[in-house]
């Protein structure tokens, strides 16, 4: 029962990274129709970001902790939504109306060039960082083994759910978010309205880099361990809790990042870790076809 | 942007302003990752990171900022300029009607007889050789997957899966049972197009950007049971002493058998490129197998209801096709030529791994359909002719190639979404839809 706890926990933590990234994907996918591919890599440059700034207020002085977390949250969001906006901007605007497939192979394009960009700037060796925020709770001792909480683990629970208190305020009580809604319902009604079509997109997509530049800040510090090649793997599973959630539905990336993060850690916990980036690509599929809308999603009506 | 295109007068101010800009925006792009470099272990390290050292280099950045001004500069200078896009417009029109109709078919012969007679030119040493069966793998698999996307048009992200399955199809049925490569070729791409259906038949009535990202995960599954299912797969110690194809029972060797060897029979003196020699003949021929199943096939029933199934999968199904069976065997049939190309790639290699079968190959041979313009048979050729050998003669700046590549992807589709060579027209019409009702 203490090794199921804690591996819920864990699973937990984990979700809420996925589930950062996720909103990504979701919000981008419910305002253009189209899979972002290059998302898991925003969240890769976003963890780089955290691990450069984090270092540069080491080094200029920064020595209290809490102060110095913010900053380079701040800094690490602030640039990588710069990267969210550039992308949007080079690849996927000029493809608007193109035929469907089209800014789905530019963005595999960006994906593949975003990497091997931070693999030539930071080269390809492991990045570590030890362990800032150390301790936690250890309770329910039962024999010998304990349930830990560790302080880390609160930290990203707690950043996660006042972002996504801060992000729903956002999309449901602003002007942003209303112009978002319209968008994501009619992209020419809402053009014809005097919504400014290309502002609100690039907006998108910078909030979503925000966000998964969160993540890449909360993985860097839970793990201490980052390379360029963490965002592929990151990101296909982030958007498969989008799918699980219901593509273009908040609280559902929300939720299918928690289940995500729970479903992986418990399979690598009772079952073969090995085959943990299996189970998460199964259930993708196993949601795409029985359940296509996901679980919080709207089904969607074809058009002729 | 155009505004100054007008009366023939370059607003040079608007340039400049434009060209500040998009400077200015590269500023928080290029500032944490050109101006600082993280070193690992670099002299002993801070407290923070285990060795892990941040180095500021803002110069790189300056760098970034003046390279993004001018080229920002110089492509509205270029494209501003009446005569430069009238004439590029112009040029790009006729090219492709001239491309089209009248050289298209005398490239495709030119290229052939140079395939044909490719390993007996005066230059042509090991190096081209071997170059040339990797160009040729690439293409074939270039048109089987051009079956899949470029006809049916359904976007296949994990192609690189089904290649793999006919490369340890291959190895497994040949190190197991003793079978020849000429018996192993059909089952391996027999094996390959049933895990098409395998795949396909539950995932096929996806909507497209749903179909490519399981197909994208389905090729990461293949790779990872490759790399787990040690008992079976070696796993990432990968398969080796494959055995080497024989010239229909004759083998190439040099050793003393049972059997007569190939030189033996021809009475000619054994020369170990006679092996290489039968292998890029062997390529070409699975290659231009490929290429007249597929231009057979345009024609038949089946053929048109994938290209139907293309433009319209709502009309198809008001006329009675059924879309799921229908792209199921674009699917199976892809799959199957993979499969093909995959035990060649295997006996050929004599060892595989998963490593060879990453993401990034299906990449690759997409990259390959999308440049050569969906459905174009002679543009893929071309795409895979100047990919392959551009990579293979870039292989020393490993690193800048594939950011390249990945860069030249976005390119083409944002300068020319359809490809360079494109067919979009239907294989079949009805004739005198002129003179006719």
């Amino acid at each position: 029962m203490e090794y199921f706890t804690q591996q819920l926990i864990n699973g937990l933590t984990l979700g809420s990274i996925y589930g950062l990234i996720a909103i990504g994907y979701t919000m981008v996918y419910g305002i253009i129709g189209m899979i972002n591919f290059a998302h898991g890599e925003i969240f890769m440059v976003g963890a780089f970001h955290a691990l450069i700034f984090y270092l540069l207020a080491v080094s200029l002085g920064f020595s209290f902790v809490p102060l110095a977390l913010v900053l380079v949250l701040l800094l690490a969001m602030v640039f990588t939504g710069a990267y969210g906006w550039a992308v949007e901007r080079l690849a996927y605007r000029p493809l608007r109306g193109s035929f469907r497939l089209a800014p789905l192979i530019s963005a595999i394009g960006m994906s593949i060039a975003l990497q091997n960009y931070v693999q030539l700037m930071q080269g390809a060796r492991t990045k570590t960082l030890q362990p800032i925020v150390e301790g936690g709770f250890a309770f329910w001792h039962i024999g010998e083994s304990t349930v830990s909480l560790s302080f880390m683990q609160i930290l990203i629970v707690v950043t996660t759910v006042l972002l996504m208190t801060v992000f729903t305020i956002v999309i449901t009580k602003t002007a942003l978010g209303r112009a978002q809604r319209a968008c994501e319902q009619d992209l020419v009604m809402a053009s014809l309205l005097g919504i400014d079509v290309d502002k609100t997109i690039s907006l998108t997509f910078i909030l979503g880099a925000m966000l998964a530049a969160v993540a890449g800040m909360m993985f860097l510090l839970n793990y201490g361990v980052i390379d360029f090649y963490i965002g592929f793997v990151a990101g296909i599973k982030a958007f498969t809790a989008a799918v699980l959630g219901g593509i273009g539905s908040l609280p559902g990336a929300m939720l299918g990042g928690l289940l995500i993060g729970l479903i992986e850690t418990f399979w690598s916990a009772y079952f073969t870790i090995e085959y943990k980036d299996v189970a998460a690509f199964v259930i993708l599929i196993l949601v795409l076809i029985f359940r296509p809308s996901g679980l919080l999603g709207k089904p969607e009506i074809e058009k002729v | 942007m155009a505004e100054a295109a007008g009366d023939g007068q370059r607003d040079f101010a608007f340039y400049f302003r434009d060209a500040g800009i998009t400077a200015l925006m590269t500023l928080p792009i290029a500032f944490p990752m050109f101006g600082f470099h993280l070193i690992v272990g670099g002299r002993g390290g801070t407290s923070a990171g285990y060795g892990t050292v941040v180095e500021p280099r803002l110069i790189w950045v300056l760098v970034a900022v003046l390279v993004v001004f001018v080229g920002r500069f110089a492509i509205s200078f270029l494209r501003n300029d009446p005569a430069v896009t009238a004439a590029t417009e112009r040029s790009a029109i006729d090219m492709r009607r001239y491309m089209s109709e009248t050289i298209a078919p005398w490239i495709g012969t030119g290229l052939l007889s140079v395939a044909i007679l490719w390993p007996f030119l005066p230059f042509v040493d090991r190096w081209l050789l071997d170059l040339g069966i990797l160009v040729l793998t690439y293409i074939m698999l270039g048109w089987g997957l051009n079956i899949v996307v470029g006809l049916a048009g359904l976007l296949d992200l994990g192609y690189v899966a089904f290649y793999a399955v006919g490369a340890y199809s291959y190895a497994l049925i040949a190190l197991n049972f003793d079978l020849s490569f000429w018996q192993c070729l059909p089952l391996a791409g027999v094996i390959a197009g049933l895990f098409g259906i395998l795949l396909g038949f539950p995932v096929l009535r996806l909507r497209g950007d749903y179909l490519a990202i399981v197909t994208l995960g389905f090729g990461e599954i293949i790779r990872i049971i490759l790399l787990n299912w040690y008992e079976f797969t070696k796993g990432p110690d990968g398969i080796s002493g494959i055995p080497r194809p024989s010239f229909f029972g004759l083998p190439f060797t040099n050793q003393e058998g049972a059997t007569t060897s190939f030189h033996k029979f021809f009475g000619i003196e054994y020369v170990s490129t006679h092996r290489i020699v039968f292998m890029y003949y062997l390529i070409l021929a699975l290659a231009l197998l490929t290429n007249a199943f597929t231009e057979r096939i345009r024609k038949l029933p089946v053929g048109r209801a994938w290209e139907a199934l293309r433009e319209d999968e709502i009309a198809c199904r008001a006329l009675g096709i059924n879309p799921r069976n229908t792209k199921l065997t674009a699917f199976a049939v892809g799959a199957m030529f993979a499969g093909f190309a995959g035990s060649f790639f295997a006996t050929r290699q004599g060892f595989i791994s998963p490593e060879s079968f990453t993401f990034i190959e299906s990449a690759i041979i997409l990259a390959i359909v999308v440049l050569g313009g969906m459905g174009s048979q002679l543009g893929i050729v071309l795409a895979a002719v100047f990919l392959i050998g551009m990579t293979e003669l870039f292989r020393e700046l490993e690193q800048f190639r594939m950011l390249a590549f990945g860069a030249g992807m976005v390119a083409i589709m944002v300068w020319r979404p359809r490809g360079l060579l494109t067919r979009r027209e239907p294989s079949v019409s009805l004739n005198d839809t002129r003179s006719g009702i």
